[in-house]
């Protein structure tokens, strides 16, 4: 059984997990997507999970939100074990996953909907998230009127405005463009710093991890474990302008694509 | 269509149509065909007629019954086709069956079945709409974004609510196209119905007009039966264009 080796473990005193999985394996038929995978997610921290395609991220991602099964092992959100989807987990998708035939607000308004909040009740707090996530004005926009950027706006609006503990985001930056991608990233940081979230975060980019993440889990291709576990502790107190000169910010995509080159064909 | 730099208000064509049918009318060629002023004023006499009144009572009730039926069982059988592969297997090899099975042969089953009446017409009517409905909503089902369902079931969606706020709408527009053939097959299926058991409705009333050569009658009637089911069948595609927006990018 191959352990996560943790290099670099600075935590100062005993971090507070928010959410751990334990030897989850999951086989999808023959294939094996994961295998004996356990790693845990500190909370208010933002945790990428980064590897090379089809390695079973967005598998671990769904099996945390309780959208899929594991076939064995657990995970426990706040201690207790996740049998399905809960109020205490919200979801970001790649594909934003909007409702065509419905307007921004009742998008964003769409997770408190089906967690039964009252309607007047539930516009008002979309309202709030649509200005905070920069879409004031658009609220009877439908999304097909809305560029893909704006698009994933809508969607972390919705996933913030249930307000969740734990935001599960699988690549949610990946089909928005280099500009806006690089805003969303600031703005992410500055959201993992306001909310006292635990963020789980499935990117393909080195550097975004890097960028964003206070913890960053590096998966292996098929049957996926955790190879490796990183920690840009020293970025998280510098300046969002100047990470991407930082040295510390350099070496550590370096020592990342070191590990991942060989697992690229 | 532009005639010397005007532009023709849609259909005009018929116009010319018209024009044709009022000649050979006009000619005697045939005792079938009377001109089309004869028919349009036979037309005028025949609407306030109680036999017509009757008739189409009679017929719009078998119609909208059948079609009702239809719907309200069709929709839901296709969306549950579309999420459930056991009942997808045991339903589909009968749904393409009855799609492509010449129904009008089964309409004296029906009768014997069901008797000569009003039954009998509603249940062909649904038979001749239900398969087209069935099939479309399940096609819509099944092109739906998973990740929709996902979403859906993320923020703890039950059955019934992904069905009614999923489920359905993501399907309109296929359910829509479905609704619309189904339609135009029931207005097939009512008047095959009523000509086949022909002591009701239009049936009746084509059987009384051809048995006295009225042909002026017979022309009024079925004309005022075309504008029908044209007019419904040209609402059903304003509804279709309503939800096209989001049906290309679902
Ligand atoms: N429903 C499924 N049925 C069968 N195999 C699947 C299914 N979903 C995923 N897999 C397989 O499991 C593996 C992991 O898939 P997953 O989508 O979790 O990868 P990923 O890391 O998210 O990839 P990407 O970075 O491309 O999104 C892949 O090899 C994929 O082929
Ligand atoms: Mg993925």
């Amino acid at each position: 059984m191959a352990m996560p080796q943790i290099k670099e473990a600075v935590a100062p005193a005993e971090p507070d997990i928010a959410v751990s999985t334990r030897n989850i394996s999951k086989n999808y038929g023959d294939v094996e997507a994961l295998k004996d995978l356990s790693l845990e997610f500190p909370r208010g921290q933002l945790t990428s999970l980064l590897g090379p395609s089809g390695c079973g991220k967005t598998t671990l991602l769904k099996i945390i939100a309780g959208l899929l099964e594991p076939t064995s092992g657990e995970v426990e959100v706040d201690g207790k074990a996740v049998t399905g989807p809960g109020e205490d987990r919200a979801f970001v998708f790649q594909d934003f996953a909007l409702l065509p035939w419905a307007s921004v607000l009742r998008n964003v308004a769409f997770g408190l909907e089906l967690r039964g909040v009252a309607k007047s009740e539930r516009e008002a707090r979309a309202a709030k998230y649509i200005n905070d996530v920069g879409l004031g004005g658009f609220e009877n926009a439908f999304p097909h009127e809305l560029s893909g950027g704006m698009r994933q706006r809508v969607g972390l609006a919705r996933a913030l405005s249930v307000d969740s503990q734990v935001l599960l985001m699988d690549e949610p930056f990946s089909a928005v463009d280099e500009q806006t991608r690089r805003k969303f990233q600031e703005d992410l940081l500055e959201l993992v710093a306001v909310e006292n979230k635990t963020f789980i975060f499935v990117t393909h980019s080195i550097e975004e991890a890097v960028y964003v993440s206070d913890q960053i889990a590096i998966l292996l291709p098929r049957p996926s474990r955790v190879s490796e576990i990183i920690r840009p502790a020293g970025l998280r107190d510098k300046d969002v302008d100047n990470i991407r000169r930082d040295s510390e910010y350099l070496d550590i995509v370096d020592r990342i694509w070191a590990s991942l080159r060989n697992y690229v064909e | 269509m532009t005639i010397w730099g005007y532009r023709l208000p849609g259909m005009s064509s018929l116009l010319i149509w018209a024009l044709l049918w009022e000649i050979v009318g006009r000619s005697g060629y045939s005792f079938f065909v009377p001109p089309l002023s004869d028919v349009v004023s036979t037309l005028i006499q025949v609407l306030p007629s109680p036999a017509f009144q009757k008739a189409l009572y009679e017929t719009g009730y078998a119609f909208l019954a059948g079609v009702f039926f239809a719907v309200v069982i069709g929709i839901p059988t296709g969306i549950f086709m579309g999420k459930n592969r056991l009942i997808d297997e045991l339903l589909l090899p009968w749904v393409n069956i009855f799609l492509s099975a010449p129904l009008t042969a089964l309409v004296p089953v029906l009768m014997v079945l069901f008797g000569f009446g009003m039954k009998s017409i509603i249940i062909t009517t649904t038979l001749f709409a239900i398969w087209i409905i069935i099939l479309n909503a399940r096609a819509g089902v099944m092109q739906i974004n998973r990740s929709l369902i996902d979403m859906a079931n993320s923020f703890g969606a039950s059955p019934w609510e992904s069905f009614t706020k999923i489920y359905f709408w993501a399907a309109l527009p296929e359910i829509l196209g479905g609704v619309r053939i189904g339609i135009i097959r029931a207005v097939k299926g009512v008047i095959i119905g009523q000509l086949l058991i022909s002591i009701v409705g239009f049936g009746a009333l084509f059987e009384l007009y051809s048995a006295n050569f009225l042909m002026s009658h017979f022309w009024a009637v079925l004309i005022v039966l075309f504008a029908m089911a044209f007019t419904i069948s040209e609402f059903l595609a304003y509804l279709e264009r309503r939800v096209s927006y989001y049906a290309a990018k679902r």
